[in-house]
């Protein structure tokens, strides 16, 4: 497995640790760009050879930029499967980017905070994550990054149609703000789908865990913006910002119902999903992820002194398949992993100060 | 509870499918689902949906229905249809009418006011802003069906574009 990667593994990702506003109920929160070289063909289009071109025109761009500083560059085809779904796991590269990976590559900045696709269905696809419900910040630092990079790359924009990007879905500013939230009180309470069905008639999409396509695992839904065309990107975040505040306030409001009708229900749920996770033998990773989303909610409620959200975000991302494998330093089988799987949350648990 | 396929394997992936308004549920084990997860996606995804949307789109007297190709890379307004991916820069203008109509039916309005590359920005310092204000209005005029003003508008934008690409050409 690539060594270059190993750093990673030592530091929590910054969609991880926990801080920002509302991070209670909004993990993390990520904005990215979509932009193309005017003068190549998109991905649909494309040959080994401009996309090797694009990849020669991009990868020293990136490396001057002030706001990567340095980054840690990539290519996709010298990795191996479980460092590619490692990459995926941290939510530096999408699921499409690391299949038929020829001249695909990854710029990595300092901390995780920002990361460049390079050959993904668009040619550049930026992204910038911040801990906790905070857009604006990531805003800054994306608009700047792009910005830098424009005067070096020149990209395919039209004053009337903005960002031309591959998927006319993306047109125009290129930009997809997305909150990572966790609701599973909206969900316990039934209230979800209602939530989810109202967003989407605000200009608003939900996802699951790891993007398009994927299921809702853990009470973890990625709630983004489906118009990219027609605002500015002030407009479009305070879209997103004004929704997602009542969202936060709905699941407030589901967990002080819970708290304070259902109580005992609630501890109940908590402290079997606490005990299975401190003494189970084999766990898949699903189970855990609804296990710890209710060790999580039971942290962020206080019903369990010492337990911090921080473990639990930590064992969300480490209990998963490429993590355990990486931290192994071996392939592991589904049977294996599941066995690692509990021994490690077991182990990081029993850590856990004063939980009773 | 087993894998519904091979009946052997603890389900740990469960799928829910919506046929013709019909819901069925799928409970399958890692290896199954992996195998039928291919299957699954490719039954209905995003290009599906843009397809249709471009069919909506089309104009029966636009000039790029069906055959004609973006002279740049190649591609079909059909090709086009079919995956719901451009090829290239250029297919933006190959394919204007079209996609202005669609790119209105995605977005719920086809003109961009967001930022624009910074190279840019520096050759049309202040009028650049104003420009977007001009086509904000434009738009909102458009939908209130005011379209004296309407008009006046659009003819005030096109004096600054002209004005500002001739500001470009004189720029060294």
């Amino acid at each position: 497995m690539a060594k270059e990667l190993d750093g990673l593994l030592r530091q929590p990702s910054e969609w991880l640790r926990g801080v920002g506003p509302h991070a209670e109920i909004v993990v993390s929160s990520r904005i990215r760009l979509a932009r193309n070289l005017d003068a190549a063909p998109f991905s649909t289009r494309a040959t080994e050879e401009s996309q090797g071109k694009v990849l020669e025109i991009v990868r020293p761009a990136l490396e001057k930029t002030r706001t990567l500083k340095k980054p840690l560059f990539v290519e996709i085809g010298d990795l191996n499967e479980v460092d590619r779904q490692f990459l995926v796991e941290r939510h530096l590269v999408s699921r499409e980017h690391v299949v038929q990976a020829d001249h695909k590559a990854v710029a990595i900045g300092p901390g995780e905070v920002v990361s460049v696709m390079v050959n993904e269905e668009d040619h550049l696809r930026i992204q910038v994550m911040q801990s906790g419900f905070n857009l604006r910040d990531g805003w800054a630092l994306i608009d700047d990054l792009d910005d830098e990079l424009s005067e070096t790359i020149p990209f395919a924009y039209s004053t009337d149609w903005g960002y031309l990007t591959c998927c006319p879905t993306n047109t125009g500013t290129g930009m997809r703000a997305s909150v990572m939230a966790h609701l599973p009180a909206l969900v316990i309470t039934k209230q979800i789908n209602k939530v989810l069905h109202t967003i989407t008639k605000l200009g608003l999409t939900s996802r699951g865990l790891y993007g398009e396509g994927t299921e809702a695992s853990g009470n973890f839904f990625q709630i983004s913006n489906q118009v990219a065309l027609g605002r500015t990107e002030d407009e479009l975040i305070e879209n997103i910002e004004r929704i997602l505040k009542q969202v936060i306030e709905h699941e407030q409001a589901a967990r002080g119902t819970l708290m304070s009708n259902s109580r005992t229900q609630l501890e109940d749920r908590v402290w079997r999903a606490f005990g299975i996770l401190e003494h189970a033998r084999t766990m898949s990773s699903s189970e855990a992820n609804d296990l710890l989303s209710m060790a999580r909610l039971g942290a962020d409620l206080g019903l369990m002194n010492g337990l911090d959200r921080v473990a639990i975000n930590e064992l969300f991302l480490f209990s998963q398949p490429a993590h355990l494998q990486k931290a192994e330093g071996k392939v592991l089988s589904a049977r294996e992993r599941d066995a690692k799987r509990a021994e490690l949350i077991r182990e990081r648990l029993g850590r856990a100060p004063g939980k009773h | 509870m087993l894998c519904e396929l091979c009946k052997q394997s603890q389900a740990t992936v469960h799928l829910t499918e919506i046929v013709n308004e019909q819901m069925s549920e799928l409970h399958l084990c890692e290896t199954c689902a992996n195998q039928k997860g291919s299957q699954v996606e490719s039954h209905f995804g995003l290009s599906d949906l843009l397809s249709g949307l471009a069919d909506f789109g089309k104009t029966p007297e636009s000039e790029e229905v069906g055959g004609k190709a973006c002279l740049n890379c190649g591609m079909t307004y059909d090709d086009f249809r079919k995956v719901g991916r451009l090829g290239c820069a250029q297919c933006y203008g190959a394919f204007k009418r079209s996609l202005t109509n669609l790119l209105k039916r995605i977005h719920g309005s086809p003109i961009h006011l967001g930022k624009s590359p910074a190279r840019l920005v520096k050759s049309t310092p202040k009028s650049k802003s104003e420009l977007q204000e001009l086509k904000r209005k434009l738009e909102k005029a458009i939908d209130e069906e005011e379209f004296e003003q309407a008009a006046q508008l659009r003819d005030q934008i096109r004096r600054m574009e002209q004005h500002e690409q001739a500001g470009k050409k004189k720029a060294p």
